[in-house]
């Protein structure tokens, strides 16, 4: 024996609901499959409401007169049928368990760093680190309202959000710090004739790059003085007949980055970069040196310094400053550099302090040559001296193995006369 | 205020503006003397008299030129076409003529007609009588598609249409018909053509919806309550043209859109809505916009079960939204 419900039917088009205009059965009332149990009304139609088993009437549950919707239970009917019985339990069971794997904890956090275009928006409007931010969503997902939560409960205010990463060296979180910092900071104290110009392009570009250098490197300075005398008479010989065959000028500039190139092949620490949770020590040695032109500053490369000759390098130097004027510098000119040799001394310039090419570990000023008075065995010389300012990474490089790279260049420097060396 | 259907609401709608303006009448199938199939235009007859309750033959081509003719000589014709799947025959007359008359004529014609038809299923109705037609006018400029969903807005929103100077495609839900019941003012009101109603404020999810669907949505919201879900609902009311700022705004408000229709899902209307919140909302958008529509089958299924499981309902509805608002 089971009990079944019957519902209201659907009796016509726009049909929802019906009223029960009279009972045709009682409770006790043996019925069979499609007798007419009752007669409803609707606005459509008057029917008759057959039965959809055959059993026995065990409760009427509508009332006559009453008005129900389309689906709602009308009455109870006890079925010889048990085939409802196994149905029945089945679908409990189903709903059960289906309870239970709703209810799990969800541990998954695959999509905690999957961020929509409204959080990542919110966040960088806020300078929200999203790290901070447990997320709500699936699979640990930051939803917006996350967020707005994390905004409107007062987030953990940092005193100074560019201190706060700037202690933290790496470089995924420097990026929006940096643009930030280059973009606002509004100055607006305008006065009558000043001139205002606007940042774009390449002097956008630097102001980002510095901008970043020095949030991100902590830097540290070391500055050696070399005397280069025998250097000077050596070029200064040849110099007018280097041009005449080769065509282009025989630079100073030549000689130190040759000097720098050996260096680093001694000093292969120097030749690296800063990568969050390593070290990368560059293979090729490929130096980046600095032209400027008008407003402008770029870094080409001479690419591979410790395999060519000076002459080589001379007229890598040529060409590329000869490119930068010209403006005719691509990309692959500028990429790749793993050491950067500032030539400042053409400004005139004896100390100077220079900021880190990001990602490079290093940078090496190559200030004016000077002639000065200089106690050489205990008497007064007129020598030929400049000094070599280097910057460094200290979270790459240390005090002694700079030094050292300094002393060596500056013996190897000491040392470049017509005797010791060719230029090509 | 007294409560009425909804289809209450089309006839309140419809005799207030024929006793207000003379030039008002009807025509359709079985109209008059019957009042209707449905009963929308019960007791118009009586009250108006044959020449203004005009019982047509089965011509909707007919039905829809006629009208197209009357209002272009100054009528203000409300067509009915006894079901909306009966309307495909008037379709050269409704967009070629029009909803172009006034473009066509430089603006020294125009066609103030509203034609009146029954769409959606849920009723038992199979292919001949479950179809939701709105998707093959809605992109006819010079047409405006309402379909209202609830007896207060009927009333608003039909004489509204009555009143507008251009053809006003006007689609009732016939499920809606007898289920949904609400006050409606007595007084005359009209209710803007192409705007939405927030119909519930929220601030985990959107819904964008229309027709029925509003009802279900409404019903889900409120069981979703329960669980602290709270669903922002936005009727489009007017689904042609779409009102974009609501749209925009309603979007933006939570960043986690569902869209609902009755209609098969590809090339519907909630389809356009999503190109409107992709458009405009990117930077606000917490989640991929979802669509919640019926299968791409040729029709309304006849066999009941078949039937629940294309129609749309409130379970379903309320499955899409918790899944959203749980993204």
């Amino acid at each position: 024996m089971a009990s079944e419900k019957i519902n209201m039917p659907q009796l016509g088009e726009s049909v929802t609901e019906g009223t029960i205009s009279s009972w045709l059965v009682q409770v006790g009332d043996k019925v069979n499959k499609y007798d007419p149990i009752a007669e409803v009304l609707t606005d459509k139609v008057n029917a008759e409401v057959p039965s959809s088993f055959t059993g026995t009437i065990k409760e009427l549950v509508a009332e006559e007169g009453q008005t129900i919707a389309v689906g709602d239970l009308m009455c109870y009917i006890d079925t010889e049928d048990s085939a409802g019985d196994a149905t029945q339990p089945t679908n409990k069971e189903t709903v059960e368990a289906s309870k239970e794997t709703t209810e799990q904890p969800n541990q998954d956090q695959s999509m905690k760093k999957r961020y929509s275009p409204a959080v990542l928006r919110l966040a960088q409007e806020n300078d929200i680190d999203l790290d901070q931010v447990t997320g709500s969503g699936q699979k640990g997902r930051i939803t917006r309202k996350d967020i707005e939560n994390y905004l409107s409960n007062g987030k953990p205010k940092t005193t100074s959000s560019n201190q706060e990463v700037s202690s933290k060296p790496s470089q995924a979180q420097a990026e929006p710090v940096v643009e930030k910092a280059t973009s606002s900071a509004p100055v607006s104290d305008m006065q009558q004739g000043d001139i205002e110009i606007p940042v774009t392009g390449v002097r956008k570009a630097i102001a980002q790059n510095m901008v970043r250098s020095k949030q991100e490197i902590p830097h540290a300075w070391m500055t050696v003085e070399v005397d280069v005398t025998d250097l000077v008479t050596y070029r200064n010989q040849i110099k007018d007949d280097f041009k005449k065959k080769e065509g282009f000028s025989l630079t100073f500039f030549a000689f130190f980055v040759k000097a720098v190139a050996q260096a680093l092949k001694e000093y292969p620490q120097l030749n690296s970069m800063w990568a969050g949770d390593k070290i990368i020590q560059k293979k090729a040695i490929n130096l980046s040196i600095a032209v400027a032109k008008d407003e402008e500053l770029f870094v080409p490369v001479i690419k591979n310094a410790d395999e060519k000759s000076i002459k080589g390098i001379a007229k890598d130097i040529t060409e590329l400053a000869g490119k930068a004027r010209k403006g005719k510098l691509t990309g692959d000119d500028m990429k790749g550099g793993t050491f950067t040799v500032n030539n400042t001394g053409s400004f005139g310039s004896i100390s100077s302090m220079g900021v880190i090419n990001h990602p490079q570990a290093a940078i090496l000023q190559v200030e004016s040559i000077v002639k000065r008075p200089v106690i050489v065995d205990n008497m007064f010389a007129a020598r030929d001296m400049v000094n070599l300012s280097l910057s460094l990474d200290h979270r790459v490089l240390d005090g002694l193995v700079c030094g050292n790279f300094l002393s060596y260049l500056k013996k190897t420097l000491e040392n470049m006369n017509e005797k010791t060396m060719s230029i090509y | 205020m007294p409560v009425m259907s909804y289809i209450q609401a089309v006839t309140a709608a419809l005799k207030e503006e024929m006793q207000r303006d003379e030039k008002v009448f009807i025509l359709g199938e079985d109209v008059g003397k019957k009042g209707g199939v449905f009963r929308a235009t019960d007791g118009l007859y009586d009250e108006f008299g044959e020449a203004r309750v005009l019982d047509t033959p089965l011509a909707e081509s007919a039905i829809a030129g006629v009208g197209i003719g009357a209002a272009m000589y100054g009528m203000r014709p409300v067509a009915e076409m006894q079901f909306a799947d009966f309307i495909m025959p008037a379709v050269n007359q409704i967009i070629s003529e029009a909803a172009k008359m006034r473009y066509r004529s430089n603006n020294d014609w125009n066609v103030p007609m509203t034609i009146r038809a029954p769409y959606g299923g849920g009723v038992h109705g199979a292919l001949y009588h479950s179809q939701s037609i709105e998707a093959v006018f809605a992109n006819q400029p010079g047409l405006k598609i309402v379909m209202p969903s609830t007896p207060y807005d009927v009333k608003g929103l039909l004489k509204a249409s009555i009143r507008d100077n251009d053809p006003v495609l006007f689609l009732e839900h016939k499920r809606a018909y007898r289920l949904l019941k609400g006050e409606v003012p007595e007084d005359d009101y009209v209710l803007p053509i192409g705007k939405a109603d927030v119909k519930r404020e929220g601030s985990d999810i959107t819904v964008i919806t229309y027709g029925l669907c509003v009802h279900f949505a409404l019903q889900a919201a409120e069981k979703l309550a329960e669980e602290g879900i709270d669903a922002h609902i936005l009727d489009l009311r007017t689904v042609y043209p779409l009102d974009k700022e609501a749209i925009i705004e309603a979007a933006q408000k939570t960043g986690k859109v569902l869209l609902v229709t009755e209609d098969n899902k590809e090339g519907s209307i909630i389809g356009e809505v999503a190109a409107i919140v992709a458009e405009n909302c990117l930077f606000d958008l917490d989640a991929p916009i979802k669509r919640l529509a019926g299968p791409d089958v040729p029709s309304m299924p006849y066999a009941p079960t078949m039937e629940k499981y294309f129609m749309m309902n409130p379970d379903k509805v309320e499955k899409a939204m918790r899944e959203l608002a749980e993204f």
